[in-house]
């Protein structure tokens, strides 16, 4: 398992480590009921503060990724459908506006973006 | 509980003053205590080591006044100084005899180990060792006699980097137990800025913020902008400001800057220099 921390992205710490090991979660690298490393632990090893350790965990823990086990640590939560699909959703969503962005910074037409978008379906068949 | 709890700690020296000093560091956590040379952050630990008295104020160990559990809780705290020492003559296993006496939990083993760890030579007296060896020497010492509080004063400075950075693993190694707890004072905030959960930046003797690092590090960042626009602001939200020929840099708190200013991150060396300039 890798988590890299990056000092020069803009993203704090904390939620480098939820994206990370989100995107482990919901591509099947980190399985349900694995465990993950103690707070305590992944703090020492990413150098990092233990309360931003903590703050990643809780967000995990509240968006339904994580349990946890009172005195046994961690635990990939059991995944629930809808929840992976909304997740997709959002990554999906949070793409298509950087995507619009930068379309209005080129100065492109709505037509031309849905064209653009079209083709690269059709080249990826789906 | 909190390991340490200062509540309105002052100390006079004539010209220097340790002003209404508070302080909280939860058990299991690591604070740094930062600010310039000559700020108070020796003193402050120096009152809480009950090396001098206060004026005024309290300062609770684990809950208790401190005068009162010191006796007790001297054997769960580990000191080091910014300075080391020991005599000079002695060398690491004659340290370790008179520790051994010195300290009811002392363990031999654990002070070995951490010798051999930090390539210390048993046979060379403390003279000949250099400032680095000095330091391990003292960190080893303060580790053996079964501490869960550890306080260390600008241990870190004048050291290599890579001494600073075995030290800090060591520092990492030590909060695996959620018991226990350390504060570090230093100017070198790159080290802390790694293993701190709490920042308490002290200046003239006043503690000017102490809170959770990474919560200061959402609320304060770094705005570089033209003079006239800097006067646009809300100049409460503008903590210190370093002018340029050609522009200024400022500390600002980033909720209550308009959007479109761009604002980077503030590094504790910026917030040092920033607040200390900012604040007549």
């Amino acid at each position: 398992m890798n988590i890299i921390i990056s000092n020069a992205s803009g993203q704090p710490i904390y939620e480098q480590i939820c994206t990370q090991l989100k995107q482990m979660i919901l591509s099947g690298e980190l399985k349900e009921g694995d465990l993950l490393p103690s707070m305590r632990v992944l703090a020492k090893e990413l150098r990092i503060s233990v309360i931003t350790t903590k703050r990643a965990y809780e967000e995990l823990e509240r968006e339904g990724f994580l349990v946890t086990a009172a005195g046994k640590g961690c635990f990939v939560a059991s995944m629930n459908r809808e929840l992976v699909r909304e997740e997709h959703l959002r990554r999906i969503e949070e793409h298509f506006s950087e995507a619009v962005r930068l379309a209005r910074g080129a100065g492109l037409q709505r037509g031309e973006l849905i064209e653009i978008l079209e083709t690269i379906c059709e080249g990826e068949a789906l | 509980m909190n390991a340490i709890e200062i509540r309105d700690l002052c100390k006079s020296y004539g010209d220097f003053q340790l002003d209404h000093i508070r302080l909280s560091l939860p058990e299991g956590c690591v604070m740094g205590l930062i600010g310039e040379n000559g700020a108070g952050k020796s003193t402050t630990i120096h009152l809480l080591l009950d090396l001098i008295r206060a004026d005024s104020g309290e300062i609770l160990l684990y809950g208790q006044p401190h005068t009162r559990v010191f006796p007790a809780l001297k054997e769960e705290i580990g000191v080091v100084l910014d300075e080391a020492c020991f005599p000079e003559t002695l060398n690491v296993r004659e340290i370790n005899s008179i520790m051994r006496t010195a300290f009811r939990n002392w363990s031999s083993e654990t002070f070995f180990g951490y010798v051999g760890r930090f390539h210390l030579p048993e046979k060379k007296t403390v003279k000949a060792y250099s400032r680095g060896m000095k330091m391990k020497l003292s960190i080893a010492v303060a580790l053996s006699h079964g501490a869960r509080l550890l306080i260390l004063d600008e241990a870190t400075s004048g050291l290599d980097p890579v001494v600073r950075d075995e030290l800090l693993d060591l520092f990492f190694e030590f909060v695996q137990d959620e018991r226990h707890s350390i504060l570090i004072s230093s100017h070198i905030t790159s080290d802390l800025e790694k293993i701190c959960d709490y920042v308490a930046f002290i200046h003239h003797g006043r503690i000017l913020i102490s809170e959770e690092r990474d919560i200061l590090e959402e609320r304060l960042g770094i705005v570089k902008c033209a003079r006239e626009q800097l006067r646009e602001l809300d100049q409460t939200a503008v903590l210190g400001v370093r002018e340029s020929a050609f522009g200024v840099e400022a500390l600002v708190e980033r909720g209550r800057i308009p959007a479109g200013l761009q604002i980077e991150r503030a590094s504790l060396d910026d917030m040092i220099v920033l607040l200390s300039k900012g604040v007549k």
